[in-house]
């Protein structure tokens, strides 16, 4: 007897509009400033009235469309109605029947099997609830309300049972955050809530006797991180192994609903949860107060044509175009599209996409992490770099001296980009960096240096390759920055005279 | 509409009522109920519902914020608070 | 000439001629009401002093040369579901008694920027549920001219005030009949416009696909000039149209020439009234004398109508009011265990019997199983209601035909018997499920002497073919 793990995940992501789903409160992140981000609306007052936010629909489609979803041309929102105390107007306005996207895929590169794609149900927009915090000690103290996050615009993404791992489920949720994040859509921060995601787990147990059997459907929430969702992935199917050995019980079987449970990021167990009262009843409603939206198949197109580049693209596109390896692409598009940007720009600027990379990959990250930044501070700018690289490439200064700019231009931080650019022909010629491979100024020294070698010179001409290092050694000793081969070459030559 | 019925729907409603009321509201809603059943008169096959009483759509509203009411302002009416937060009493939880 | 019982047009005048100041006028108003309402209790709040500085800043306003708005200092009553900033809006019910909203609904401001006087909140059906304002939590509103019948409802309060001479004109709310029907039993005009002309920003909503707010006044052009001032976009209101608002009051004086007047055999069924029937027939007469025709239509839908409401707007107010709750605003019981049992209390004390009953239907009929058979199909049947109509008006200009089914009933006559109740407004109801405005005018009155109203109907949009059809009528009964 065998199993197969079968996940589907459910993710909410909060979209980046600068104002809530139906009304112009501001949409940030606020926890330290409880209530001071409503509005009559976003706190469902009597006689208040949603209106729906453009943005907000616009980034919908273009990531239903990233998804390679169908959208449908003719959408509209639904009450969903249920009692809870961050829930002020006691209904979620979302979308129940018909969703804006439906029947897409994200494919993911799943470390050690290749590219997977994972089939996506439907992505549909709604309004986050607000905060309801509970008495932490477990006491009876009263629980506390806070609504500033209420009628956030929220995009439910829901994928097919199609994910077979925790590795998987991992790779999805990686490739769906940084496709976000290319698109401008959201910034996916689990720890602020930005992204959440509960994951659907079972299993397929096989029989040696060719007999296929699904243990029944369990809900995991409060997944807090990736790797958490990993974790419980695995904890999940080891539990309903087990019980299915003990139990037999299936998916299917009278009495057998879908169960919900917690996760435990401490103990690192997912744990019953009360059952509710009642299922579920949600009493979907048409929301009479908001209007459908239609879109024309030109209009669709549109917005198609205004997406930027999916990070698949990214990465097959910066493989042929700057030479590099897998690894380098992955390192370089995974970390982001302001990131894959400034790397683009370096190696334009430079023109030698290898060197981009490596300095890109070790330097310039290294640097992010130590000051943990994103790229959009990091002091030295994309043209700065390209530039004192591009000096490297035309062999103006050696990769050593081009580390020592670097290091300067680091201790400076934040300065115009044209102000780097005169700063590091300035470190250059301070330092004295400047490689000399002007054979008119080397010229003297090496005769002057050979004259006093003769019997290096002659042990070379007789076949010791290697008696012209020390010789070399003099030349860059008198000419600081002298270019070694070229000195070299000077040095052969005169030999041979 | 039967009594248990009526207290189902009083659950999903949140609608505390009293045995007279449940008595009561049993007859009355059955009766209207009974009366509403006519539409099943009428074939409605090939109809489209008319959830809106005008034919409008695509109503959007540029993302712009703007500015939202003071705390005061948000939490004058509540019926408990402690200046920052709404106020509710716990849920009964389990574990 | 008395400053009661004159026209809002005559009340234009003399205030612009400086006869008689805003002051002198509003306090003959507020005295009306201290003659009038410890009886009719139309209203459940006003201030004097409040309404005399009002009044005191707009004829300052009007000395200083400024420009006036367009009602320039006539006194409005307002009906308590429409929110009122810094003042309680209480929906007549205990879950809203002391709710001070921070906002303004956007018809208020449009009051405010006209000039009005805002002089007090009327009384009505608790949340606008009932046709009688005996539903209200706080008080009974009696009909001005027979203290023993009722004003009708939900809008009661408003009619009232504007029948008993208290206010010159009143802003109602109509969900299946609350504007009109009142109007007909107290003897003064009231309109629903078409849905989407008024935002419903503000307005505390019971079903929101059928709520419209309209004017109460004394006279068809007093009601114009009112729905002058509130109609409009709203950027708020998504359900609210973005169409040019006529100048009504302009063209109200043109007779409609060559006039056809619908009216459905279907009306005219058992159940009407003898007297109404017979005032209505005679309001015909005058329309025919005026040179109108009137032509037989049918509406064979019409008898769905009461079933077809009592499905909708059930279920929208049963998820409009679910936000009623104890947590965030409103009434919050004293005991209860936890939580859950908070809400439930509270929603059991808070609200009153109608309420209750309309969220349980509503409850019910959206709960798993029943939505298709029974909101999916209302909204079917409405669907052909509505084409009923349009295939009508693609005949005749207006509808005429009664308001409701007989003249006020008696103070709680009806109170026990819902569906009762709720066949009062089997005339009204159409217009709200078809999205279409409708008017009532007061065209006679009962042997008992209570006032009978006339209802028109016109196509969505046509208040202004409304209006004018109204005043013909009006001008043509004096």
């Amino acid at each position: 007897m065998h199993h197969t793990i079968v996940i589907g995940l459910e993710t909410h992501v909060q979209l980046l509009t600068k104002s809530k789903l139906f009304c112009g409160c501001v949409n940030r992140f606020n926890p330290k400033n409880p209530n001071v981000q409503t509005c009559p609306v976003c706190l469902g007052l009597p006689g208040s009235l949603p209106v729906m936010n453009r943005e907000a629909f616009l980034l919908s489609v273009k990531t239903g469309l990233a998804l390679n979803c169908d959208i449908s041309q003719f959408t509209k929102w639904d009450r969903k109605q249920y009692y809870y105390p961050d829930l002020p107007k006691a209904y979620q306005i979302s979308q129940y029947d018909l969703p804006f996207s439906h029947d897409g895929f994200l494919e993911a590169e799943v470390e050690g099997q290749g590219v997977k794609r994972v089939g996506i149900i439907r992505a549909h927009l709604e309004e986050d609830a607000g905060k309801n915090m509970h008495d932490e000690t477990g006491g009876s103290r009263d629980s506390r309300v806070d609504l500033n996050r209420c009628g956030t615009p929220l995009l439910e993404i829901v994928s097919e049972p199609d994910l077979r791992s925790a590795a998987e489920a991992k790779a999805y949720l990686d490739e769906l955050k940084l496709l976000l994040n290319y698109l401008g859509v959201s910034d996916c921060n689990m720890q602020e809530g930005s992204l959440r995601c509960d994951a659907n787990v079972n299993l397929h147990i096989h029989g040696d006797d060719g007999s296929n059997i699904a243990t029944p459907i369990v809900e995991v929430k409060n997944l807090n991180s990736f790797r958490g969702v990993e974790q419980a992935i695995d904890f999940e199917a080891n539990r309903q192994l087990e019980i299915y050995q003990e139990t037999g019980r299936k998916l299917g079987d009278p009495g057998v609903h879908k169960e919900t449970r917690g996760w435990d990021a401490n103990r690192s167990v997912t744990f019953g949860q009360r059952s509710k009262e009642e299922a579920s009843d949600y009493r979907y409603l048409p929301d009479p107060d908001l209007v459908p939206i239609t879109l024309t198949v030109n209009e669709i197109d549109e917005i198609r044509q205004s997406l930027c580049e999916f990070p698949a693209d990214r990465r097959r596109r910066f493989s042929t175009a700057f030479e590099l390896s897998a690894y380098d692409v992955s390192v370089i598009v995974n970390q982001g599209a302001e990131f894959a940007d400034y790397f683009e720009t370096v190696a334009g600027e430079c023109g030698d996409g290898k060197q981009a990379a490596n300095w890109c990959t070790q330097d310039v990250l290294r640097e992010l992490n130590e000051r943990n930044a994103p790229i959009g501070e990091f002091p030295v700018s994309a043209v700065a770099l390209g530039t004192l690289l591009a000096k490297v490439v035309a062999n103006e200064i050696t990769t050593k001296s081009a580390r020592e700019v670097f290091a300067e231009l680091l201790e400076l931080e934040a300065i115009e980009p044209t102000d780097a650019l005169s700063k590091i022909d300035q470190i250059i010629e301070e330092r004295g960096l400047a490689i000399v491979s002007d054979t008119g100024e080397l010229e003297g020294v090496v005769e002057a240096v050979l004259a006093g070698n003769q019997q290096i010179a002659d042990d070379f001409r007789s076949g010791k390759q290697g008696a012209i290092g020390p010789l070399i050694g003099q030349v860059m000793r008198e000419v600081k920055g002298a270019d070694a081969k070229v000195v070299r070459q000077m040095l052969i030559e005169k030999i041979g005279e | 509409m039967d009594r248990q019925q009526v207290e189902k729907t009083a659950l999903l409603a949140r609608l505390k009522l009293s045995e007279s009321e449940v008595v009561k509201f049993t007859e009355q809603l059955t009766g209207l109920l009974d009366y509403v059943a006519i539409l099943n008169e009428i074939d409605t096959d090939d109809v489209e519902p008319m959830a809106h009483a005008v034919e409008v759509s695509n109503v959007l509203r540029d993302d712009e914020p703007a500015s939202s009411l003071a705390r005061d302002d948000a939490l004058s009416n509540a019926p408990k608070s402690d200046g920052v937060y709404f106020l509710v009493p716990p849920i009964l939880t389990e574990g | 000439m008395s400053i009661v019982g004159s026209t809002t047009e005559e009340l234009l005048g003399q205030l612009a001629s400086g006869d008689v100041s805003c002051v002198e006028l509003t306090s003959a108003y507020l005295d009306q009401i201290a003659a009038r309402d410890p009886e009719v209790q139309a209203f459940l709040r006003y201030d004097r002093d409040d309404a005399l500085q009002q009044a005191e800043q707009i004829d300052a306003k009007r000395k200083r040369g400024e420009q006036l708005g367009q009602l320039a200092g006539l006194p409005v009553a307002v009906k308590d579901n429409m929110c009122t900033k810094g003042q309680p809006t209480t929906c007549a019910s205990r879950m809203l008694e002391n709710f001070v909203p921070p906002y303004d609904a956007h018809v208020v401001t449009r009051l405010k920027e006209a000039d009005a006087v805002l002089i007090g909140r009327t009384n009505l059906d608790e949340f606008a549920m009932g046709s009688s304002t005996e539903n209200s939590a706080f008080q009974v509103t009696r009909n001005p001219h027979n203290a023993e019948f009722a004003p009708g409802g939900s809008s009661g309060g408003s009619a009232a005030a504007v029948g008993g001479g208290m206010t010159p004109l009143a802003l109602g709310s109509d969900t299946g009949g609350s504007i009109r029907q009142p109007a007909s039993f107290c003897g003064v005009v009231g309109m629903k416009p078409t849905y989407g002309r008024v935002s419903r920003y503000g307005l505390v909503a019971f079903a929101s696909s059928l709520d419209q707010i309209g004017p109460l006044a004394g006279d068809v052009t007093g009601a114009a000039r009112l729905l002058k001032v509130i109609a409009g976009h709203d950027a708020r209101d998504s359900t609210c149209v973005d169409l040019p608002v006529p100048e009504y009051t302009q063209s109200l004086n043109e007779p409609l020439s060559g006039l056809t007047i619908g009216i459905a055999a279907e009306h005219f069924a058992s159940g009407l009234d003898a007297e109404v029937e017979s005032i209505v027939r005679r309001a015909l007469d005058i329309y025919t004398s005026l040179g109108a025709t009137v032509k037989e239509i049918s509406l064979p839908h019409s008898r769905y109508a009461v079933a077809t409401y009592y499905v909708v707007a059930p279920c929208e107010a049963s998820s409009n009011l679910a936000r009623y709750d104890g947590v965030h605003y409103g009434f919050r019981a004293e005991t209860f265990e936890n939580m859950i049992d908070m809400y439930a209390t509270t929603r059991g004390e808070g609200f009153g019997d109608e309420v209750k009953r309309r969220i349980m239907v509503g409850t019910y009929a959206l709960s798993a199983g029943y939505y298709d058979a029974y909101y999916l199909k209302a909204l079917k049947v409405r669907r052909l209601i509505r084409e009923d109509f349009d295939r009508a008006f693609a005949d005749v200009d207006v509808i005429a035909s009664p308001v409701s089914p007989t003249p006020a009933f008696k103070i709680g006559a009806l109170v026990d018997d819902p569906l009762a109740m709720y066949l009062q407004d089997l005339y009204t109801l159409s217009a709200n499920l078809a999205g279409i405005p409708g008017i009532s005018v007061p065209a006679g009155t009962s042997s008992g002497g209570l006032p009978i109203g006339l209802q028109l109907l016109a196509p969505a949009f046509e208040e202004e073919r409304l209006l004018r059809a109204a005043r013909m009528f009006e001008k043509g009964g004096e």
